[in-house]
């Protein structure tokens, strides 16, 4: 018995190891590998071409001296929280209202589910035309009689970002209730039985009970909400092309029209490695929430 | 798989050898509207008369969406057979890093020198003494196209230039009419700021800032003027709300705005609107102020192939492009003017002979794209956008404009 050993660690399930290697191949040179390129490339002066001339933080200081830059952040900020805030609230009520073993579920989650199967570029041009002042919801309006309505906020510098918002949550709260919904069928019934029994009323039971539980289900969604913030780009090409003026300009746009456009590889890359640093600052406390917390429950 | 491979390989060596002296080029341009479309099958008529085939790769899209996929290609080397490019420094790196073809030796051959007109296209093209490109047209980008209806309804006769047009903008808004029509992307504002630079500034001021890049001429108070002027301007575009450069032509066509500052392209608007030069619109070169118009418009390119026979079909193809019958039949289409000062363009319409007569006349000025890098143009453009569509001060907006193009390197 003995005499054979274990058999070593390494060729346990080869075959799904090997199966595994492209990913890993992929993860490791294309990601990982393109991203310290990137950064490395951040602190040159390549313009159209990659150049290995190196001119320290020059890159980053033209950067956050330019106003179309600040504004983007600015932009992402404001559409991030909203974007944040609506999609967690309208997401959980909507799941919670379907948890109500309502009739007729299925159908409500597809309807409610549809718009996730479309592209953040048809989302943008449909939404491009329910918000035209002309054609849209102003024009509908004032052809019922009421004059003096107005709602063009994609005409509108102050309030363009939120019509950008009303199209992203349109497009993905679906998804998120979709999220939502799995994390409360995984709640126990009993709990909901003994909360009833201790006359707790439901949002309470809801607010205190079964939303502490549903944490990690919570923080898986926080992250993709997050990601899908960090990386808003399709959406404002497709819906506004960053107008009017520079009002709804992202920080994902800024990067593609200075590598491009531009032809100035340093300063895209520049802005590409800020964007990295703000998905680290979300991505670590949550990975460090996921995997470090777990080891002391 | 391998069986595969070797019928193709064989495939491929006989397709080679029965075209002996016809080589198939791929052709990338981003042309594909009507009118653009209809000139690139002139070139298209052209090349494959002399027995060669032209493979068109029209890219869709405009520049900003082609050019990224043009230089990714070259650099990553699956380079196309020839590419569009505006005049200018757009491709100039891809020629210092030698993937381009040399056309010297047809230039020479054919004198190029002699004939394209005015001489500095070809100075873009130039780099150590070496020719790497074919200039095709002019597109100039400083006119005023007013809708002569909108002016009827206003009852105020149509400006003749600028200060006409901005002294006449009152009556027009009291008539419910938007005086200035402009779009919300980025390159149309730059753009009607360059044609204020030459309505206002004058020609003497425009090459001291732009050519000699005197950067305090560009501070100082002659050049504030054109910023106080473009900061009026904005105030009469201010109900202006559409995207795209042809939605606010449109505007004009249909007498819903007085004006729009737009490139000599806008005519293919009113051409296929049915609208007459003179009767329904009015065109005016260089505002009407300082009738320049500068050289800005497209070039060809050809990068480097190893086959030998698809380089000699390539000098053929950009022998072919600057000839007297391939521009006529090319630049009518277009609507764009030709390179060359010898040929007669009798069927071109009001606007275009009037273009044609400043370029005899000499009165021309480099394009934005010749004298600053992209990199310049593109932060221009940023800076004007926000100073165009927010009430940003012209002070500010100068002391930034200078402040952009100091760092040109």
């Amino acid at each position: 018995m003995t005499t054979r050993g274990r058999p070593n660690r390494l060729f346990y399930n080869l075959s799904a190891k090997i199966a595994a290697l492209p990913m890993m191949f992929t993860a490791l040179v294309v990601f990982l590998g393109g991203t310290v390129w990137t950064v490395v490339y951040s602190f040159t002066n390549s313009k159209l071409l990659p150049r290995e001339n190196f001119v320290g933080l020059d890159q980053y200081e033209r950067l956050w001296s330019t106003s179309r830059w600040i504004i983007s952040i600015e932009n992402l900020m404001i559409y991030g929280v909203f974007s944040l805030i609506f999609s967690l609230v309208i997401g959980f009520s909507l799941a919670a209202l379907l948890d109500q073993k309502i009739r007729y579920e299925d159908t409500f989650r597809t309807i409610l589910l549809y718009p996730f199967a479309l592209s953040f570029i048809v989302t943008g041009l449909v939404w491009q035309w329910i918000l035209n002042p002309q054609f849209g919801i102003q024009g509908i309006v004032r052809g019922w009689g009421w004059e003096s309505f107005t709602f063009d906020p994609l005409y509108n510098p102050d309030i363009v970002m939120f019509g950008l918002l009303i199209a992203g949550l349109w497009q993905g709260t679906g998804f998120i209730m979709c999220l939502m919904l799995a994390g409360l069928r995984g709640i126990d019934e009993d709990i909901w039985k003994a909360a009833r029994v201790d006359g707790i009323p439901m949002w309470k039971t809801y607010l205190l009970i079964i939303i502490p539980m549903m944490r990690p289900v919570f923080i898986t969604t926080l992250v993709i909400i997050a990601a899908g913030i960090v990386k808003l780009y399709d959406l404002v090409v497709a819906q506004t092309s960053g107008g009017p003026g520079n009002a709804s300009e992202v920080p994902a746009k800024y990067v593609y029209d200075y590598m491009f456009q531009a032809q100035n590889l340093g300063q895209g890359f520049a802005a590409s490695t800020m964007m990295l640093l703000t998905v680290l600052i979300v991505l670590i406390p949550w990975a460090y929430l996921e995997f470090g917390g777990k080891k002391h429950d | 798989m391998k069986a595969c491979k070797t019928i193709l390989a064989g495939a491929s060596v006989l397709a080679l050898s029965v075209s002996v002296n016809a080589a198939e080029l791929e052709v990338t341009h981003w042309w594909t509207s009507g009118g653009e479309a209809a000139a690139v099958a002139e070139f298209a008529k052209a090349f494959d008369a002399t027995g060669n085939k032209w493979i068109d790769g029209a890219i869709a899209g405009g520049g900003g969406t082609a050019r990224p996929i043009m230089i990714s290609r070259i650099t990553g080397g699956d380079p196309m057979a020839a590419t569009q490019f505006n005049h200018g420094q757009q491709a100039r790196e891809l020629v210092e890093a030698g993937l381009m073809q040399d056309l010297t030796e047809v230039a020479e051959r054919d004198g190029w020198k002699d004939f394209i007109y005015p001489s500095n296209l070809l100075d873009s093209c130039i780099l150590d003494g070496r020719i790497y490109c074919v200039p095709v047209n002019i597109h100039s980008p400083e006119w005023l196209w007013l809708s002569n209806a909108a002016y009827e309804k206003a009852g105020v006769p149509v400006p003749t230039n600028w200060d006409e047009f901005v002294a006449s903008a009152p009556k027009l808004e009291a008539a419910g009419i938007i005086p200035l029509a402009l779009g919300n992307q980025p390159w149309q504002s730059n753009l009607a700021f360059g044609a204020l630079q030459t309505a206002i500034g004058g020609l003497d001021l425009w090459k001291k800032v732009n050519v000699e890049k005197d950067m305090e001429a560009a501070a100082g108070p002659e050049f504030a003027k054109v910023f106080e002027a473009a900061a009026n301007a904005r105030k009469l575009a201010e109900k202006s709300t559409v995207q795209d450069w042809n939605q606010a032509t449109n505007l004009v066509i249909t007498g819903q705005a007085g004006g729009q500052i737009m490139g000599d392209w806008a005519q293919g608007e009113f051409a296929v609107a049915g609208k007459v030069a003179g009767e329904d619109y009015t065109c005016l070169p260089g505002m009407g102020v300082n009738e320049y118009i500068s050289t800005g418009g497209d070039a060809f390119y050809f990068p480097k192939l190893d086959d030998p026979e698809k380089t000699a079909a390539q000098l053929e193809l950009a022998s072919l492009m600057v000839s007297k019958q391939v521009q006529v039949a090319f630049n009518l289409k277009k609507g764009s003017l030709p390179i060359r000062g010898d040929i007669d363009l009798a069927a071109a319409n009001d606007c275009m002979k009037k273009g044609l007569e400043i370029l005899a006349g000499g009165n021309i000025i480099p394009a934005g794209d010749q004298v600053w890098s992209p990199d310049v143009v593109k932060q221009t453009e940023d800076l004007m956008v926000e100073f165009w569509k927010t009430d940003m001060s012209a002070e500010d907006a100068q002391k930034r404009w200078v402040e952009i193009h100091e760092n040109d390197g």
